[in-house]
């Protein structure tokens, strides 16, 4: 008996394949210069491919192209699926129209959001979740007493996010002629080279953008069909990873569940999990629609104003207030934390989302943050003057018309 | 004068009964809707085998609630036999002993055991009146406690530490969560004296004496011993009914039978009436069930109008019965060894030892039935021959274990299971096979059927710590509340748990009439 007998069953592969592949990992290692990978639900995923700005601004000024594969996604179906939605999410799923989309929260029992995403309503009475985390455990909890089927389909899905200013003219161009007829949050079909395709215009930007649905036996295909109109000399398309993401979804004001609150699921100390309201989200809660997981926490928590409150800021200063407490004057009480931020090239300011106490359900006067910062390797402290934003930080019509401008 | 406010009860079952006799003495319009033909649900006497009458579940009263019986008026006393119902333990060898309330007797019982039952049974009941205040209380809740769940801990914890005394209250608080097996063996000597003792802790739960969790359902049984009104009922369990029938009417409730309710109607997250399987909608104001959690909730409100996470705690209640109900019709009194036809009418218990009731339960913890059936056994027709043609007389029998989700399912095993028994008997009555004109078995898949209890479980789920006090019958649905307001339990599956005692029904209304849902 040897002394390595004991790892006669681990197989190789474990070590080598810990994070898996996306249907479109062969481009995305070819693009994938400075080999800066991040698991994404268990996914390797590129968080960038050359340099962050390139890929920011290939967002925000021209078309950035991302692997959306590893984005958790359930088929839900049967004759229950909609009164199913419907007590699963916070919105009122009867709404929602064929070949519509729709942005959703879900919470627990006691009114705490557990995530966000959207759901799909591909045909009728047939719908995808997308959801930022893993959800099948709550899905199956949920459908207790429901005839309702649910199936994980994320690795039975591929999808590339074409985002940015010209992501209409670039996908029309690569041959998806009709995109332009699409409102925001419609879904349309078409077949192109034998390819299935579902195309949305659904994003995570802030932007004018589509959302390319495709099986991932044709997901090289669907890339580089995307990516010829660029070798064509037509316009900049940018493979982007999860970095540039975070950087426009913040500009966006989109939240990111686990990083900007505890989801209820993951949350250990009682005063860490957050209701719609306390997120900025009570838009989402439709108490009068009918019952939803939740809903009677949720008709109590909304009688009285929110403690505490996530809202986007808007940080004085060049100093990246990353971490930074915050108070109701310099030197003041603590009244918060930053959870995200981001130095904005395109607006020229730092901009944040920020958890912040509301005594009697009212924004606290001033806000200050408290920011470190290091000068030549040397530590100091400096205080900056933060004002809340009533609307995402960045906007554009273009994101909304349609259809949209040709630029 | 009645106030225009209705409540609807959903099952007719005794703790119905008197939940509704409660609220109608109260000024209150009140109606029942029982699915079964008459009330009383597992308090029925049923006819069988065409002359024979028998109670159909419950067929021994091992503590019907005192206040209950005088708040309402109830005199039982007819139906008792003058002499107090004894536990006769039957051994092979016909050295058969005799377990009283105070007292054992039995030829192979030393003078210690006999000192040893008297001292145990007296410190026993000791802590069983010890729990009167959570008994007929609603259990109070541990967070936001209102006035009246404080008064409670207080008045439980005044009557622990003063009702017991130091000493006694330590020694209730070492053995709370302890197994009865090693209790006994502490205590007794004598193996066949431990058997029996050991047979009224497990007696209806999915346990043997070993599970922990055993001294509490034994010393809710004592508590059951204290009321004192521990009888064999002449005319079977349905005469106690009769009377609850009654005395609903005299209090002015509105009975029908024969209508199955088929859902609880909410809206806006209050109940407001329910629908019938003939699609008859009835309004109240209130609705109170009798009927299991699981039934309630999951079927008769519905997974969409409740929290997900709620839903899955109801639907992982553990109410899967174990025990299973036979009825014989005899044409000869069976010949028990070592006892005269006089001790018939006594109760007689098959658990020899612990050992025997812990190997019986084994069975049932791999969905087997057990191969030597722990069994309470009387034999009504010998105090109240009326039940039976000239002559013959009847047998009901308690058979434990029998699982609900029987492996292989119960079709093809109930002949089987129904010999185990007959042989077990026959072991102790030679002559009792042969005299067996007809028979009947109820198993728990039978008795959901026909009684209309999801699981078919004793107290409509186990009575384990997890599932009783503030946490009956699961957490989000205590105090005899649900999440649907003016939706309420009044069942066994509430505080403090089945066997006819009326404690539910009685504590129940007590909360509702305190609600101030009813205006
Ligand atoms: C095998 C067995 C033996 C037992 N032996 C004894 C014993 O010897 N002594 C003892 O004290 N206890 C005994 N019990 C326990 C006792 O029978 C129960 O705990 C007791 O009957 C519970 O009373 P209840 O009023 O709460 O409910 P139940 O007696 O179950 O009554 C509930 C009533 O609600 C009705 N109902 C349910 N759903 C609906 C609906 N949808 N619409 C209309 N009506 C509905 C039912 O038909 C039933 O009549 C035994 C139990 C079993 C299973």
């Amino acid at each position: 008996m040897s002394a390595f007998d004991v790892n006669e069953n681990v197989s190789p592969i474990n070590f080598k394949e810990v994070l898996q592949p996306s249907p479109f990992q062969s481009r995305i290692d070819e693009y994938g210069i400075v080999q800066e990978w991040m698991s994404w639900n268990g996914y390797k995923t590129a968080r960038v491919f050359d340099t962050l700005a390139s890929e920011y601004f290939a967002i925000r000024s021209t078309c950035g192209v991302m692997d959306l594969t590893p984005m958790e996604k359930y088929r839900i179906s049967g004759p229950d699926a909609l009164t199913y939605l419907n007590r699963l999410v916070t919105r009122d799923i009867t709404l929602l129209k064929p070949n519509r989309v729709t942005y959703v929260i879900w919470c627990n029992d006691e009114g705490k959001v557990l995530d966000d995403g959207t759901v799909f309503h591909l045909q009728n009475g047939d719908y995808r979740l997308c959801s930022q985390h893993h959800q099948l455990d709550w899905l199956l909890l949920s459908s207790l007493g429901f005839d309702v089927t649910i199936e994980k389909e994320t690795h039975d899905v591929a999808a590339l996010a074409v985002q940015g200013p010209t992501s209409c003219a670039a996908l029309m161009e690569a041959g998806l002629v009709d995109i332009d007829r699409l409102k925001p949050f419609d879904i349309g079909y078409m077949t192109l080279n034998g390819m299935e395709l579902m195309i949305s215009r659904t994003g995570f930007t802030g932007d004018l953008g589509y959302e390319v649905w495709t099986h991932p036996d044709r997901a090289l295909d669907l890339w580089d069909l995307i990516f010829s109109v660029k070798e064509q000399g037509l316009f900049d398309i940018r493979p982007t990873g999860l970095g540039a993401l975070d950087m426009v979804r913040i500009e966006a004001g989109f939240i990111m569940p686990g990083d900007d609150f505890n989801t209820a699921e993951t949350a250990v100390r009682a005063d860490r999990v957050r209701s719609p309201y306390e997120l900025g989200l009570g838009w989402l809660v439709d108490l009068e629609k009918p019952y939803f997981t939740g809903k009677q926490a949720l008709i109590a928590e909304n009688t009285e104003p929110a403690k505490q409150r996530l809202v986007r800021l808007v940080v004085e200063g060049n100093k990246p207030p990353m971490d930074a407490f915050l108070y109701d004057q310099k030197g003041g009480s603590r009244i918060g934390t930053i959870k995200s931020c981001v130095w904005s090239p395109i607006l020229k300011t730092n901009v944040a989302l920020a958890d912040i106490e509301f005594q009697k359900g009212s924004a606290p006067i001033e806000i200050w943050a408290e920011i470190y910062y290091q000068k030549e390797l040397e530590w100091r402290a400096t205080w900056a003057r933060c004002n809340i934003s009533k609307k995402p930080f960045w906007a554009h019509p273009r994101s909304s018309i349609t259809p949209p401008q040709k630029f | 004068m009645t106030k225009p406010v209705s409540v609807v009860l959903v099952g007719g079952g005794h703790n119905g009964l008197i939940c509704a006799t409660y609220l109608a003495k109260s000024g209150y319009d009140v109606q029942i809707l029982e699915a079964r033909e008459s009330v009383g649900g597992g308090a029925s006497s049923i006819k069988f085998g065409g002359d024979y009458t028998v109670s159909g579940l419950a067929h021994i009263l091992y503590g019907l609630n005192t206040k209950v019986c005088k708040d309402l008026g109830l005199d039982i006393s007819a139906l008792k036999s003058s002499e107090p119902l004894n536990t006769i333990s039957l051994q092979l060898d016909g050295n058969h002993i005799t377990l009283g309330l105070e007292a054992v007797l039995g030829e192979m019982i030393s003078s210690k055991d006999q000192q040893a039952y008297r001292t145990f049974k007296r410190e026993f009941r000791g802590y069983a009146e010890a729990l009167e205040p959570l008994m007929m209380n609603t259990p109070p809740r541990l967070k936001d406690m209102d006035r009246k769940d404080k008064f409670t801990l207080a008045k439980l914890g005044w009557s622990l530490r003063f009702g017991l005394g130091a000493k006694s209250m330590r020694e209730f608080l070492r053995v709370g969560g302890i197994n009865i097996y090693d209790v006994l063996n502490e205590v007794f000597d004598n193996s066949a004296l431990k058997g029996a003792v050991s047979f009224d802790a497990v007696l209806g739960q999915h346990m043997g004496p070993r599970t922990p969790n055993t001294v509490l359902t034994y010393l809710q049984r004592l508590w059951g011993e204290c009321q004192d009104t521990q009888m064999i009922p002449k005319g079977g369990m349905g005469k106690i009914s009769e009377i609850l029938e009654k005395a609903a009417i005299d209090a002015g409730v509105k009975i029908r039978t024969g209508v199955k309710v088929k859902k609880i109607c909410v809206a806006h997250g209050h109940s407001d009436g329910v629908v019938l399987e003939s699609g008859e909608h009835v309004e109240a104001s209130i609705v109170v069930s009798n009927a299991d959690a699981k039934t309630t909730l999951l079927d008769l409100v519905g997974a969409p109008q409740l929290d997900a996470m709620f839903c899955n705690r109801v639907n992982s209640i553990r109410q899967n019965g174990d025990v299973a109900k036979l009825h014989f019709a005899l044409n000869d009194l069976p010949n028990f060894k070592g006892l005269s036809p006089q001790e018939l009418q006594h109760r007689l218990i098959v658990a020899p030892d612990m050992r025997y009731v812990e190997h019986a339960f084994n069975h049932s913890k791999y969905g087997e039935f057990s191969q030597h059936p722990v069994l309470e056994i009387i034999i009504p027709t010998i105090g109240d021959s009326a039940s039976a043609p000239e002559g013959h007389h009847i047998m009901s029998v308690s058979a434990s274990f029998a699982p609900y989700d029987l492996k292989g399912g119960w079709s093809d095993s109930r002949r089987a299971f129904l010999n185990r028994v007959i042989e077990t008997i026959d072991q102790y009555a030679p002559n009792f096979s042969s005299s067996i004109v007809t028979s009947d078995l109820l198993t728990p898949l039978d008795i959901e059927e026909q009684y209309n209890i999801a699981g078919g479980h004793w107290h409509h789920g186990e009575l384990s710590i997890d599932q009783s006090f503030m946490m009956r019958p699961v957490h989000g649905s205590a105090q005899y509340q649900t999440p649907i307001k003016g939706l309420y339990l009044c069942g066994a599956a509430t505080h403090p748990g089945g066997g006819i005692t009326g404690m539910p029904g009685h504590n129940a209304a007590q909360r509702i009439l305190s609600s101030g849902d009813l205006g």
